[in-house]
């Protein structure tokens, strides 16, 4: 029998009503707490786990004490092997990390994290993605690309993937600095990648050029993209795992994930550059940016890859700047945004890009 | 009134099988002999034994589990799943048209040429082009064969940059593969909010590099393309053609022509619009029709008329033609039901067709605009064409149930599911399309049964979710069924050795 793990982050999503943009920290949570929020994080988990329940697929449960999962099983109406100890009322990010570890430990085949960004981040923390995980969608900042659309969904997908089982895809885990963000500045950062099962919307996702499994699309990507290539020409590969394919497909296997890469004559010539580097090579010879939209948001530029600065965007030229999606990865991410902290270069790449999306595939998506 | 379909125990042919029984015996000796090349012969042939009752009861009682236009409503949204007039086939039948063979001399075979004379003659006043190949097999092959066209017209030209067709994201998914299989990259443009070709995606998207713009309409939404002339515009403005995918012709026949629009190249789907049984892989027959200045590169032969022979022959002589895309001349089967269903409905009765089918969609639009659970996503202020999409996100998100989950539930009330999860930009999409076919109680009945469905989501939602129970076969394993599908007796039987 397959073993779930499931975490709730009791206190996630309290700081939204209250408008407090997030719940990192003591102070905040503090803070929310005095405004009156209310838990809203346990009541999505229940929604989550009615819905797996209805399935009536079988699995054994694991959970944490009380609030962190106990609770909301057995409202759901499911048995749970409970492990671990908390103190009801004052969980921490140390217990979600040690509830994470813990599951490792158990041997689980996939965790349900109820919580937001801020969750996301203290469970990579934790285990890396040596397990899959899936978030139920209930915190107030949600970029992270780990999430199902809602509680239900979550559900549903953990019910395939226990049932079924379903292809691992590695997805973006992002968080904001709150602090930033509530002085209405957004400052976003690539935290990692999760392993998160995934779900091709049925079968139909082939009807539209795409071949439904991400993996194939994105190998179709990187194929297209490397004959594209030509020589005694720089290609900067900006983070993420599309970009990574086109590496690959080079036969590059150490590219960085979250990092800029340059490629010359089909070659790695430097690894997870900052901005200075690139600066030092972009004057000798041509260049070409390939990047991917980030998590959920859609950010072509200026989220996870300001590496790639407004001078380098600039000098490289928008018709230099080739944007690589996976249909799937399309569809969950309709308009594109770009935020490269130059509000011209940005008004500059609004209106319609050609978004390499499959081998001679192109289709035209809306910068906003 | 409850639905039972048929549900026989019925084991597989080769399970039926009787060492020794006999349906049908054959002369001891070939009268001929034949040289066999020596791999390709078999000590056993390892066929089924049975004896011709056996195989008649084998083969109705699947045909009874069986569901098709002939046994109930079929609203296959974009599949036109109309009902097929059985004079038609009748007429296929008949000797003259079925007992010919295409090597016979022209001079024996002049019925059969001039059928496929005039028949072009009808299919290119319909669509309004100069003249049209009736060689292509089916929709997707006759989309490829416009792409031919299109590459030896810019080729003509000496034009050898256009290397782009652009695709709308609501089209069929065969229109990016036959772009894809013609050499072209493939560039999909978005629809508007009105789920219309976005005008300025398009005009962001041409240029030097356009070879074509592949465009359906009334589009896959079921919604007229009423900037049409505007987007053959900007489409030939760059230099590029207009193709026009035959799938929705249901909708306009007798209204309005893809020639009049703009449209350079049209391909029929004959097995969808006239009269012949289609879903079950063929044959049918995808017709090609260019205006004037294409003639030139469609495939040869074409049929000619010769005045002072008074005869009619096959003209190869066509210097510019992309050359042979089929062997003889097409599915001519396909072809005699096509002309008979023409000469049945007439000019006046194909513009009826239309009439009636776009009658029915917009009736169920409206209906089911009342019912609570299922909405449009969409321009929903005019009238649709030929079919709708109706998106179930509602009902999704109060019960959990999507569109997947109404589909399988529907056949339980004995109608045919509508396509579902398509078109991708609508989500939980279920799309309608009646056909001029049916009668008003069977939309009602439709409509109602669509009700119930989104009632029971709400009272009794298991009832949904285990569907479909009246059926031959219930929730089958859609994953594992194209992960690891069994299409034959020898995988099957491997299989269970494992």
């Amino acid at each position: 029998m397959k073993k779930l793990g499931l975490i709730v982050n009791p206190i996630a999503g309290m700081g939204g009503r209250v408008g407090l943009k997030g719940t990192d920290g003591a102070d905040t949570v503090a803070k929310a707490l005095e405004l009156g929020a209310e838990p809203v994080s346990p009541a999505r988990a229940v929604e989550t786990l009615q819905g797996l329940k209805r399935v009536g697929v079988e699995f054994e449960l694991i959970t944490y004490p009380a609030e962190m999962g106990a609770t909301e099983a057995s409202e759901a109406g499911l048995k749970a092997r409970v492990i671990g100890h908390i103190t009801s009322g004052k969980t921490t990010a140390g217990d979600t990390k040690r509830a994470a570890g813990e599951m490792l430990g158990q041997g689980v085949d996939l965790i349900l994290i109820a919580g937001g960004d801020g969750t996301m981040s203290d469970v990579i923390e934790a285990i890396g993605t040596q397990v899959p995980i899936l978030g139920i969608p209930t915190g107030v900042k949600m970029h992270s690309a780990t999430f199902a659309n809602t509680p239900q969904t979550a559900g549903e997908v953990a019910a395939r993937f226990l049932r079924e089982g379903l292809p691992l895809l590695e997805a973006e885990v992002m968080d904001i600095n709150e602090e930033a963000y509530r002085e209405n500045r957004l400052v976003a950062k690539l935290k990692g990648y999760a392993r998160v099962p995934y779900e091709p919307v049925m079968m139909q996702a082939t009807k539209e050029g795409s071949t439904g499994y991400e993996l194939a699309d994105q190998k179709a990507i990187a194929r297209w993209v490397v004959e594209l290539m030509e020589r005694g020409h720089i290609y900067a590969l900006g983070p993420g795992t599309t970009t990574r394919a086109v590496a690959e497909e080079l036969g590059i296997y150490d590219s960085t994930l979250l990092g800029v890469d340059l490629i010359e004559n089909y070659k790695l010539l430097a690894r997870d550059t900052n901005e200075q580097q690139i600066l030092e090579v972009i004057g000798k010879k041509p260049m070409t940016i390939t990047v991917s939209p980030i998590g959920r948001q859609g950010f072509i530029l200026g989220r996870g890859n300001q590496q790639l600065s407004p001078v380098i965007i600039k000098r490289v030229g928008k018709g230099n700047v080739w944007v690589l999606a996976t249909p799937h990865k399309l569809r969950a991410t309709p308009t594109l945004k770009v935020d490269t902290d130059d509000a011209e270069l940005d008004r500059e790449f609004r209106g319609y890009i050609r978004v390499i999306t499959g081998y001679r595939q192109t289709c035209m998506v809306k910068v906003v | 009134m409850s639905y039972q379909q048929a549900r026989w125990a019925e084991p597989l042919i080769f399970e039926l099988s009787k060492p020794g029984r006999v349906g049908w015996t054959l002369p001891e000796k070939p009268r001929e002999r034949i040289n066999v090349p020596k791999e390709l012969l078999r000590e056993k042939l390892e066929l089924p034994e049975l004896s011709e009752p056996e195989v008649v009861r084998h083969y109705t009682r699947l045909s009874q589990m069986n569901y098709s236009v002939d046994s109930g409503f079929y609203p296959l949204g974009s599949c036109t799943m109309k009902y097929n007039p059985k004079v038609c086939e009748e007429l296929a039948a008949l000797e003259a048209a079925s007992y010919i063979h295409p090597h016979q001399a022209e001079e024996t075979v002049q019925g059969a040429l001039e059928l496929i004379y005039r028949l072009e003659r009808c299919l290119a006043e319909i669509a309004g082009v100069a003249r049209v190949s009736l060689q292509p097999s089916a929709g997707a092959h006759g989309e490829f064969v416009a792409m031919l066209v299109t590459r030896a017209y810019h080729k003509s030209k000496r034009d050898d940059k256009r290397n782009q067709v652009i695709v709308p994201d609501s089209a069929h998914g065969t229109n990016p593969a036959s772009a894809a299989m013609a050499g072209y990259e493939v560039v999909t443009v978005p629809s508007n909010a009105r789920g219309r070709v976005d005008l300025n995606a398009l005009k962001a998207t041409v240029s030097e590099r356009t070879a074509a713009l592949m465009l359906t309409n009334p589009n896959t939404l079921g919604l007229f393309e009423d900037q049409i002339i505007d987007i053959a515009g900007v489409v030939h403005d760059a230099g590029g053609l207009l193709f026009y995918d035959g799938a929705n012709l249901n909708g306009i026949l007798g209204k309005t022509r893809p020639g009049d629009m703009g449209f350079d190249i049209v391909h029929f789907n004959l097995h969808k619009t006239f009269a012949t049984p289609h879903g079950g892989g063929g044959p049918g027959a995808g017709p090609v029709g260019v205006q004037r200045e294409l003639e030139k590169f469609l495939p040869v032969p074409l049929v000619e008329y010769d005045k002072k022979k008074g005869r009619y022959y096959f003209d190869y002589d066509r210097p510019h033609s992309i050359g042979k895309i089929k062997g003889f001349y097409g599915n001519f089967g396909v072809l005699v039901k096509a002309y008979a269903y023409l000469l049945l409905m007439g000019g006046e009765g194909l513009s009826e067709v239309t009439e009636a089918a776009v009658l029915n969609a917009n009736y169920i639009m409206r209906k089911l605009l009342g019912v609570e659970g299922y909405e449009l996503k969409f321009d929903a202020s005019g009238p649709c064409k030929h079919e709708v999409v109706f998106s179930a996100e509602p009902l999704k998100r109060m019960t959990g149930i999507g569109a997947h989950f109404v589909a399988k539930r529907l056949l339980d009330f004995g109608t045919h599911a509508p396509t579902y999860y398509f078109p991708p930009i609508v989500p939980e999409a279920l799309m309608i399309e009646p056909t001029e076919s049916e009668s008003k109680e069977e939309l009602d009945r439709f409509v109602d049964a669509l009700r119930t469905i989104f009632e029971e989501a709400r009272s009794d939602p298991d009832k949904v979710y285990s569907a479909p129970t009246a059926t031959a076969i219930g929730r089958l394993d859609e994953v594992k069924a194209s992960r690891q599908p069994i299409l034959s007796w020898r995988a099957y039987r491997e299989l269970a050795k494992e």
